[in-house]
This record gives C-alpha cells, sequence and structure tokens, in this order.
C-alpha cells in the first residue's frame, strides 16, 4: 500500500556526507549558535548556523512529501520561542527534544504524509478513473480477503515500527539521570513560584513582565517575566512540579518538556540543557481568566554565573551535588502534602498592581535577571 | 448487503396526521420526532458556530481585541466581555457542538429517522420514550443557555473548559453556572441513555423478517453500536459529574485533595466517558458514508462484515484508551506506555474502514452527486485527522504536542470535518426522502466547496501554530503566532459564506416545492428507505417488508 518508511538508512546513506550534524537532530537546529547568557533579542543570527541545511533539505525532498514541511522553515526557527509563521517544531536544547524532533520529523511526519498523500493519490484515481462517463458500467465485486488482509497487517506492521521508536523516547523521558539541581514549580492562578529547595532559595514569584517593560527591555510580551528560573548548562534540572489552587501545567517546548500542577501530587519532570540561553514555555492547562497570563522563563546560564545568582538570592551554593531523597516514586503520583499547606508566600498575585516585593536589592549582574519592576497588572 | 421483496404501499389509508400541536409537541412518529431533533441540531449548530465566530474574532490578533470592555461584544452584553468571557464561550462552544448538534444530528435526527425504515420496522420499539428525549434535551439545552447567563464565580457563566476539570469547576467557579451545566448535562445525559434504550431495543427487536444482524445496513450497525457506547459510558459521566455537584454543594471531598480526595479520578471518569464520546459522535457518520459511497459508485459495499466489525471493534477498542488523554498528569510509566500501545491500535479497524470505502468506488460508476462530495471530501479529511491522531498517540511526542493547538486541529479534522461532513452527507442523501422536495444541485455543491476550503484554511495552519508550542484556550498569545491565526480567522470567514449558502438552499427548496422521488439515486440505492414514497407515508411498513440474502 505505500513506501515503509526506512529510517536507518535514507538519511546517512545517499547523499554526501557533508552535514556533519548527527542526523538525528534534523529538525533541532541546534547547529551551534553563539549566544551569550543574555541574548534576548531576535534571532535573527540564527540563519548563518544552517550551512548543511541545503543538503539536509535536499535529501528530505528527495525522501517524503514531509520534506517541505520539515526541512523548508526550520532555517530561520528561534530558540527558545515561537518563530513568527513558523510551521515547525520549535528547536531543542535537551537531549529529549532532539529525540522527539528526530521521533517526529523523521518517522511520524513521513509516514503519515505518505498514507495521505497515499489516500488522496487513490481518492484521485478513482474520481478520474471510475467516474460516471469513464467507466459506465461498475463492476460487482465486493470482497477480496488478500487485499483485506494487507490492509489489516501492513498497519499493524508500520504501527509496530513507530512504537519502537515510541518507547524508546518515552522511557528516555521516564529515566531521569541523577539530578544536580532541583527546582520546585508551584502554579498559581496565575503566576509561578519557584523554589531550590536544596540552595535553600525559598519561594519566589514569577509574574508575567508588562507589557511596556518588555517593550522596553527587547522580550517578547507573554513570554517573558518578571523573575525566570535560573539553572545551570549541561546539568539535569529536576523539576517538581505542583498546583496551588487549581491544575495548571508547566511546558517549556525548547525542553520538550510538560508536567501538570496538580494540587496533592508532587509531578517531576527533567531537562539537561546543553546551551546557555533563555527558553520561553508556558502554563498549558486551562486554570481560570489569566490562563494566557502566566509564562514561564527559563535562563540557562553556566555554572559560575549560577552560583553567583544563587548567592544573589541569598541560597547556599551546595559543595556536593545536592543528594535529594531519591523522589521517583512521585513520578507515580504519590500525593504529596497538600499544595495549599505548603506554600508559604504569594504575594504578588497578579491582579492587583504590587511591586515586586520579594528580589533582593542588589541585580544579580551576571545572569541579567530582569530588574525587579514594578506592575504586574495588564 | 439486503433488497427489499416488493412491497405495498397504502398511500393515504395510513396517512391521518394529528394536529399540528399533537403532532409536533406530543410527537410519538419516530420521523416527526427525528425532524425535530434535526431541526434542533441546526440551530444549535448555528450558535455553537457563531460562538466559535466569537473565539476566531478574538484571536485574529494579538491582543485582547473583543473581550474587554468597550468592544462591540460587550455592549452587546450577551456575553461576559472579559478573559472569562472568552473561556465561557470555549466551553460553550465545545459543549453545545458535541451535546447539541452532533449527538441530536447522527443519532437524534438520522438515527430516528433511518433506523426504523432501514431495518423494516413501523417505528421505534418505545414511542413516547422516543418523544421524551427528545424533550429532555430541550430542557437540557435550557439549562446551559442559561448557565452562560448567570454567575459562575470569576464572572457570568463556566469557563473551566467542556471537561470541567476540578478544582477549576468547584473550588474555581463558585457561582451557580456550574450547577446549572453539571444539571444540563445530566439531563442530556439520560435523553442519550433513553433514546440508546430505544434504539438497541428496536434494532434488536424491531428487524424485518429475514434481516439478520448481517444483513443490517451499516448505518443501523453504527447507531447500535453508538448506542452501546452511550449506554455504558454516560453513566460513568454521570457518576462524575454528581460527585462534582457534591464537592460544590455539600462538602464532600472526592476530588479535593485537601480532604483526601484526588483531582485526578474526575479527568479518568470523565474521560472513561470522554474518549467513547468522540465515537459516538464518528460511528454514525461511518455508517452514513458507507451508504452514500455504495449508492454512487453502483456497487455493493466492499468487505461490510468487516466494515461492521471495524466498528465494532473501534467501539470496544475505544473503551480502554481514555488515558491517552492524560500522559502529563503523572501516570506511572507502564500505564503510560499501555496506553500508548492500545490507542495506536484504533488505527487499524480505521484504516480497514479507509480502505473499505476506497475499494468500494474501485471499479465503481461514479457520480459525483452533492451527497457524495460531502462523502468523499469526508473520507480525505478523516484521514488527515486520524494520522495527526497516531502522532499524538505517542507519549513521547505529547508531551511537546499536549494541550496545543495541533491538538485543536485533530480532533476538529476528525469532528468538525469528519463528523460534520458525515452529517451534512447524510443530509443531502436523504433530503428529498425526509422533507419530499428537492434541493438545488447547484447550491449543494457550491456549498460543500466554500465549507471544504473555509474548514481547512482554519485547520490546517492550527497543525503549525501547534508545533510551535501555541497552547490551547488562550485569550491572547504571543506575537510569532500572528500569521497563522490571521489566516485560521480568514477561513472562518469562508465557512460563513458556507453556512449562509446552505441556510438559502434551504429556503430556496422549500419555496420552490420541486416535488421529490421515492429513489432518487438509482440502481445504487438499495437499502429499504428508497423502497418508500418521498417523504415516507406518516405510517410505513404496515405490512413488513421480506428481506432476502442477495449475492454478496
Amino acid at each position: 500500500m505505500m513506501r515503509v518508511w526506512t529510517p536507518a538508512k535514507g538519511p546517512v546513506g545517499w547523499r554526501k556526507p557533508r552535514p556533519r550534524v548527527p542526523f538525528m537532530f534534523v529538525g533541532g537546529g541546534i547547529s551551534p549558535v553563539l549566544r551569550g547568557a543574555a541574548g534576548t533579542t531576535d534571532r535573527g543570527d540564527m540563519k548563518s548556523s544552517f550551512h548543511g541545511l541545503r543538503t539536509r533539505a535536499a535529501w528530505a525532498l528527495a525522501g517524503a512529501g514531509a520534506a517541505f514541511w520539515g526541512g523548508a522553515a526550520m532555517a530561520n526557527d528561534l530558540l527558545g520561542q515561537p518563530t513568527p509563521g513558523g510551521i515547525d517544531l520549535q528547536p531543542g536544547v535537551t537531549p529529549l527534544r532532539h529525540h522527539a524532533i528526530f521521533f517526529h520529523n523523521v518517522i511520524l511526519l513521513p509516514v503519515i504524509t505518505a498514507i495521505t498523500l497515499l489516500v488522496l493519490g487513490l481518492l484521485a484515481w478513482i474520481m478520474i478513473r471510475y467516474n460516471k462517463r469513464a467507466n459506465p458500467v461498475p463492476a460487482k465485486f465486493s470482497h477480496n480477503t488478500k487485499l483485506e488482509v494487507a490492509w489489516t497487517l501492513l498497519p499493524v506492521l508500520i504501527l509496530m515500527v513507530i512504537s519502537i521508536f515510541s518507547f524508546r523516547l518515552l522511557f528516555a523521558y521516564n529515566d531521569m539521570p541523577k539530578p544536580d539541581v532541583t527546582v520546585k514549580a508551584v502554579g498559581y492562578q496565575w503566576y509561578w513560584g519557584y523554589e531550590y529547595p536544596d540552595q535553600k532559595i525559598g519561594e519566589y514569584v514569577s509574574n508575567i513582565l508588562p507589557e511596556d517593560n518588555a517593550k522596553a527591555e527587547g522580550k517578547p510580551f507573554r513570554l517573558a517575566v518578571t523573575e525566570p528560573i535560573v539553572v545551570p548548562v549541561n546539568k539535569v534540572v529536576r523539576v517538581q512540579v505542583t498546583g496551588a489552587d487549581v491544575i495548571h501545567a508547566f511546558a517549556v517546548p525548547a525542553f520538550g518538556i510538560i508536567t501538570d500542577a496538580v494540587p496533592g501530587r508532587l509531578n517531576e519532570t527533567w531537562f539537561k540543557a546543553e546551551k546557555t540561553g533563555v527558553y520561553y514555555g508556558n502554563c498549558r492547562e486551562l486554570c481560570g481568566v489569566d490562563h494566557a497570563f502566566m509564562p514561564i522563563e527559563v535562563r540557562v546560564v553556566t555554572q559560575a554565573e549560577f552560583d553567583a545568582w544563587v548567592a544573589s538570592k541569598g541560597g547556599t551554593v551546595a559543595g556536593a551535588a545536592p543528594a535529594a531523597p531519591s523522589a521517583r516514586s512521585a513520578d507515580a503520583g504519590a500525593a504529596a502534602t497538600p499544595a495549599a499547606a505548603t506554600a508559604p508566600v504569594n504575594p504578588a498575585a497578579p491582579a492587583p498592581a504590587t511591586p515586586e516585593p520579594k528580589a533582593p536589592a542588589g541585580a544579580p549582574a551576571a545572569t541579567s535577571t530582569p530588574a525587579p519592576s514594578a506592575p504586574a497588572a495588564k | 448487503m439486503a433488497t427489499a421483496a416488493a412491497h405495498d404501499d397504502h398511500h393515504g389509508d395510513h396517512d391521518h396526521k394529528p394536529s399540528f400541536f399533537v403532532r409536533w409537541f406530543l410527537s410519538t412518529n419516530h420521523k416527526d420526532i427525528g425532524t425535530l431533533y434535526i431541526i434542533f441540531a441546526i440551530i444549535a449548530g448555528i450558535i455553537g458556530g457563531a460562538l466559535s465566530g466569537l473565539i476566531r474574532l478574538e484571536l485574529a490578533e494579538p491582543g485582547i481585541q473583543l473581550f474587554k470592555a468597550g468592544s462591540w461584544l460587550a455592549s452587546t452584553g450577551l456575553v461576559d466581555a472579559s478573559k472569562h468571557g472568552y473561556n465561557v464561550v470555549v466551553t460553550g462552544h465545545a459543549l453545545i457542538m458535541v451535546f447539541f448538534v452532533v449527538m441530536p444530528a447522527t443519532m437524534g435526527g438520522f438515527g430516528n429517522w433511518f433506523v426504523p425504515l432501514m431495518i423494516g420496522a413501523p417505528d421505534m420499539a418505545f414511542p413516547r420514550m422516543n418523544n421524551i428525549s427528545f424533550w429532555l434535551l430541550m430542557a437540557a439545552f435550557s439549562l446551559l443557555v442559561m448557565s452562560m447567563f448567570v454567575d459562575g464565580g470569576p464572572g457570568r457563566g463556566f469557563g473551566g473548559g467542556w471537561t470541567a476539570y476540578p478544582p477549576l469547576s468547584t473550588s474555581g467557579h463558585t457561582g451557580p453556572s456550574m450547577d446549572l451545566a453539571i444539571l444540563s448535562l445530566h439531563l442530556a445525559g439520560a435523553s442519550s441513555i433513553l433514546g440508546s434504550i430505544n434504539f438497541i431495543t428496536t434494532i434488536f427487536n424491531m428487524r424485518a423478517p429475514g434481516m439478520t444482524l448481517h444483513r443490517m445496513p451499516l448505518f443501523a450497525w453504527g447507531v447500535l453500536i453508538t448506542a452501546f457506547l452511550l449506554l455504558l459510558s454516560l453513566p460513568v459521566l454521570a457518576g462524575a459529574i454528581t460527585m462534582l455537584l457534591t464537592d460544590r454543594n455539600f462538602n464532600t471531598h472526592f476530588f479535593d485533595a485537601a480532604g483526601g480526595g484526588d483531582p485526578v479520578m474526575y479527568q479518568h471518569l470523565f474521560w472513561f466517558f470522554g474518549h467513547p464520546e468522540v465515537y459516538i459522535m464518528i460511528l454514525p457518520g461511518f455508517g452514513i458514508v458507507s451508504h452514500i459511497v455504495s449508492t454512487f459508485s453502483k456497487k455493493p459495499i466492499f468487505g461490510y462484515l468487516a466494515m461492521a466489525y471495524a466498528m465494532v471493534a473501534i467501539g470496544f477498542i475505544g473503551f480502554v484508551v481514555w488515558a491517552h488523554h492524560m500522559y502529563t498528569v503523572g501516570m506511572g510509566i507502564e500505564l503510560r506506555a499501555y496506553f500508548v500501545a492500545a490507542t495506536m491500535v484504533i488505527a487499524v479497524p480505521t484504516g480497514v474502514k479507509i480502505f473499505s470505502w476506497i475499494a468500494t468506488m474501485w471499479g465503481g460508476s461514479i457520480e459525483f452527486k452533492v451527497p457524495m462530495l460531502w462523502a468523499i471530501g469526508f473520507i480525505f479529511l478523516f484521514t488527515l485527522g486520524g494520522v495527526t491522531g497516531v502522532v499524538l498517540a505517542n507519549a513521547g511526542i505529547d508531551y511537546s504536542l499536549h494541550d496545543t493547538y495541533y491538538v485543536v486541529a485533530h480532533f476538529h479534522y476528525v469532528l468538525s470535518l469528519g463528523a460534520v461532513f458525515s452529517i451534512f452527507a447524510g443530509f443531502y442523501y436523504w433530503y428529498e426522502k425526509m422533507f419530499g422536495v428537492k434541493y438545488n444541485e447547484f447550491l449543494g455543491a457550491a456549498h460543500f466547496w466554500v465549507t471544504f476550503v473555509g474548514v481547512n484554511l482554519i485547520f490546517f495552519p492550527q497543525h503549525f501554530l501547534g508545533l510551535q508550542g501555541m497552547p490551547r484556550r488562550y485569550v491572547d498569545y504571543p506575537e510569532a503566532f500572528a500569521q497563522w491565526n490571521k489566516v485560521s480567522t480568514d477561513g472562518y470567514f469562508i465557512t460563513v459564506i458556507g453556512v449562509g449558502i446552505f441556510l438559502v438552499l434551504l429556503l430556496e427548496s422549500a419555496v420552490r416545492r420541486r416535488k421529490a422521488e421515492a429513489n432518487p439515486w438509482g440502481e445504487g440505492a438499495t437499502t429499504l428507505e428508497w423502497t418508500l414514497p418521498s417523504p415516507p407515508p406518516f405510517h410505513q411498513f404496515n405490512e413488513l417488508p421480506v428481506v432476502k440474502p442477495d449475492a454478496h
């Protein structure tokens, strides 16, 4: 019925080996982008880094109709935030996201495109060949056992191939390495509270950055926040997520992660960002009036910058990697204490225009954390 | 399938119609009740479509234009012009489309009209219960509309989504609006359960002599399986929302973590209903499309038994995949792996159906009348929506796409472009039979093409938005999503033109009153309803038709 996709051979095999980017990263756009920790503005610089793109696109065209989708638009994709007019997955900076992008762009997208085109092609052929004028006398057959067995078994085979990749990815998500840093994220209506238990940084509030401030600072409005999460690069970061009032969801596309913030549960997920930079995410579970206005901003910085930031926050830089109690079972939904009880400070609810009360006076220099700016009103 | 033996109509003899009030308000005639359902579904569809218009207008560009004080929407006073009002509109759109458009059209409308006709029965098994099913739905709709106008807590109406997850639907919405919505769903559920009992009884006991289950038309099969799905899933929904009701009003803590409950429990219960519900909306459409494809290809349905049992398989598997809506709530890895595998299995019987429709057309002598256009459109668009379902079935990808517009695009392709296309296909297929007049062929074709272009323009770009990470149910979005949202909104306007053509078509046929034929489709139309005049007599099959096996 359709050409079965051969994932291993296609990419590596038949084009000249110039793009040295491991094929797995085809959709990722993870080519070396030189961006300082403070780089926040538009990413026009991305384009230059895609020297291998043409070759890759050429390969992709040969592959399946999906090529256009997978290859064309990737060229200018921004890192860490959506691209205007973008049509593909946001590029990633974590191994999981690369894996997911590979799975989507190289396995799933060609398969579903081929199936759709097959059905479209058959329908087109039928409309041309078997319309009333072209075929005045209809056939009368209504069975063909071989064909029926074939179109039952072939999809089964395709699905089995897909599932191999699917399970590999799913279990990769599940197998969190030993975490270096733990961040606790608490969803509130309608902002996030972050806490670094191992660094003894108490919960601080992260509101949406008001439009005027965002403009002034050249940051994307509705994505930027007053106080981001700051994490070190190339370290395994565990995010423990819970909800204080209703269910929220902590999602950062560039990391390929999402976990629901459910009151009474402590869910966890993890990421290991390979590149410093700013990565934006959103709340992705309907949580009421200001659901669209509680974005997530993660700053990935060098270890030194991270340590400086921790110090500026009044935390302690743990000498040894914090050996947090293995909370793997949390994933299975082991109920934490009711979140409402554990959540101590939630001073700046977004509705009233409250000045940010928490931040220490001296703005942490190295990380360019936005200075606490006053009003949270929209 | 089955052909009818020669059958005598008793023109006039049994055509004693009751007076207007008795006929339409105390109706026990399956055809009249079916007509009521269809009229209701059209009206509810226009309301639900208008709500989606508000959504698309708001999302046409970044920033909040419509749902704020001082907009024209605020001056109408109909909807709370606030961010909460947007959530209310999203919720209302979903609930109306699911419970008051698609289900009444497929089950209530076409099911009532054509199940008895197709199986050679004089009426439904329980005509009065049939009547109360319809009027319960009226009551349910009234409650839902009322709920949009009373206090919800954050503002007027309930804005917690059609899934109504607690705690947002309990402590997050303290006003009476949610209670009205819960009672509305209770009544709608009761209506559907009664209807299902009626269909199952009718199909099991009232088939014409000689019509075994394996000779029964596929539409009747679709309705039968759907009825079982409703019967088994709706009580679970009723239980879940009853617990919501008591959590809200009687201090229970089923879903309140602080009291020892679990909000995720609600999600399990809801989706145990919610997932079969999506098959409830599409299975009758599968049946309709099978008949249309066969009729206009002038060929018997390819692989009839496989088609019937593919629907059975879809219905069955539909009950064991619910938690694929919940990959992100923190389920154990084994559970997630199971639900990935089970979900992908559904693609197999669905594929059997798609390919069997294609094989039915293969070798045929196809006439592209209006119903056939909609049916072919359905096959293609449902395939497109189905393959994105295969993508989303993979939990590993779901972590990138969960609750984004990719999901919105996916389920609108299978429902808005799938179920609704099958409804229009059935509507045009049976139009003459139901109303006794012909529609204008050109207007019907124009309706199809305009709608086809419009809905694809709405929903295809939403795949892009979802891949880029635009979350669902957002009243406002980052600038980067502006371009495709604009295209999507443009598509909405084209679709509105399509709706306009549809209404003109209805009006034109009502004014012109071209006389209908008993069987306008010729040799391809083999089911029993085409042996009757159009419209059928008020009471049909007083002498039961005898069905003989035909060669297939």
